[in-house]
């Protein structure tokens, strides 16, 4: 027999987009592209054991009450209110535009960048919920009074230096935020202290 | 000087599908590494609560999440239908909370420690006083980042 030159065949690929394309759907589907979004908040350190929290003692035109009862009912400043007027309230309250004395007082703070400005500093958010209140409604209010700071601390920077706050680098957003101070405080539960200085 | 040929019989070649797998396995393999395969299965039920001034958890590695909800069908005969906490895989009571936050930091690279964030993922007809005891048991726990899992409302 004499040398018979085989010729190998090339192997058909063509399925071999098929079986890809398999593959390709199964991880489709399996895939949750889902990216965890939340609001984030800090909580305050615990209290030292057998040290009974204190009654700060903060004026009450630095305070803005926010109360949620069992019903989902926000109480505002001693009035009734619902969610959507909540924020426009709370910002009217930490700008404090006008020098209103019965909003929080204004002091002159020296900050880097933006030298001596006018800053209501000692504000407070003081939020209380009660035990049966739906979370749904805890988030929200949550939502508006964040959303209030963020929105004041964009008009902010939209009038200083044209950008939004997003857009800023990390130096001038220090600053902002050095202008407008996130301070919502929550309540300690009643049945571990008692008394209201949970500062978030 | 070009020849004119006119009389050669043109015909179309075939298309070459040869590159076809390469490009769907580029494909795949996109999907495969975003691919995040679910973290638990699901003991309780939640949807979450709505909200607009959402921030993106950027670094999944440094979360831990609780879970809080009623306890779906096959697990509301023993566990009862009032909101529970999950943890991980189980369920868990707000005394095993501080000690899995304590457990999962220490698991963490040293450097990590501190940048630890509990995420929050409550069913959005919770009461606020389980969410409460677990803000404190975090507080003990000094696990202070923390943040509420919500989704982009969609309407008012």
């Amino acid at each position: 027999m004499g040398k018979s030159k085989r010729k190998i065949k090339e192997i058909n690929s063509s399925s071999m987009a098929d079986i890809s394309f398999l593959l390709l759907i199964f991880f489709l589907v399996t895939t949750s592209m889902n990216v965890s979004t939340g609001l984030s908040r800090r909580l305050p350190p615990p209290l030292p054991p057998n040290v009974k929290p204190q009654d700060q003692d903060i004026k009450k035109r630095n305070i803005f009450v926010v109360k949620v009862n069992m019903m989902n009912q926000l109480m505002v400043q001693g009035q009734e209110m619902s969610v959507r007027q909540l924020k426009d309230k709370a910002k009217e309250f930490i700008q404090n535009e006008a020098n209103d004395p019965n909003l929080p007082e204004k002091t002159t703070v020296n900050i880097d960048l933006l030298g001596n400005v006018e800053i209501t500093k000692d504000h407070v958010i003081s939020l209380q919920n009660d035990v049966d209140t739906q979370y749904q409604a805890y988030i929200e209010v949550q939502n508006e009074l964040i959303s209030a700071y963020n929105e004041l601390r964009n008009e902010f920077a939209m009038q200083k230096f044209g950008k939004k706050y997003d857009e800023l680098p990390e130096r001038e957003q220090m600053a902002i935020q050095q202008v407008y101070p996130q301070k919502i405080s929550e309540a300690e539960p009643k049945n571990y202290g008692g008394i209201k200085n949970g500062k978030n | 000087m070009a020849k004119i040929r006119k009389d050669e019989k043109r015909e179309m070649p075939a298309l070459s599908t040869s590159s076809l797998p390469d490009i769907i396995f580029m494909l795949l393999f996109f999907f495969m590494a975003v691919t995040t395969l679910k973290e638990v299965t699901f003991k309780v039920k939640i949807s979450p609560p709505q909200a607009t001034e959402l921030q993106k958890i950027e670094n999944k590695s440094l979360v831990r999440y609780v879970y809080i909800g009623k306890p779906t069908k096959e697990f509301a005969r023993v566990y009862g239908t009032e909101s529970r906490i999950q943890l991980s895989d189980a369920f868990a009571d707000i005394k095993d909370l501080e000690e899995y936050v304590v457990d999962e930091r220490s698991a963490m690279k040293e450097g990590d420690q501190g940048l630890l964030t509990i995420s929050i993922k409550a069913d959005k007809d919770t009461h606020m006083g389980i969410i409460t005891d677990i803000k404190q048991a975090l507080r003990r726990a000094y696990a202070l980042k923390i943040s509420y899992a919500a989704v982009k409302r969609t309407s008012y």
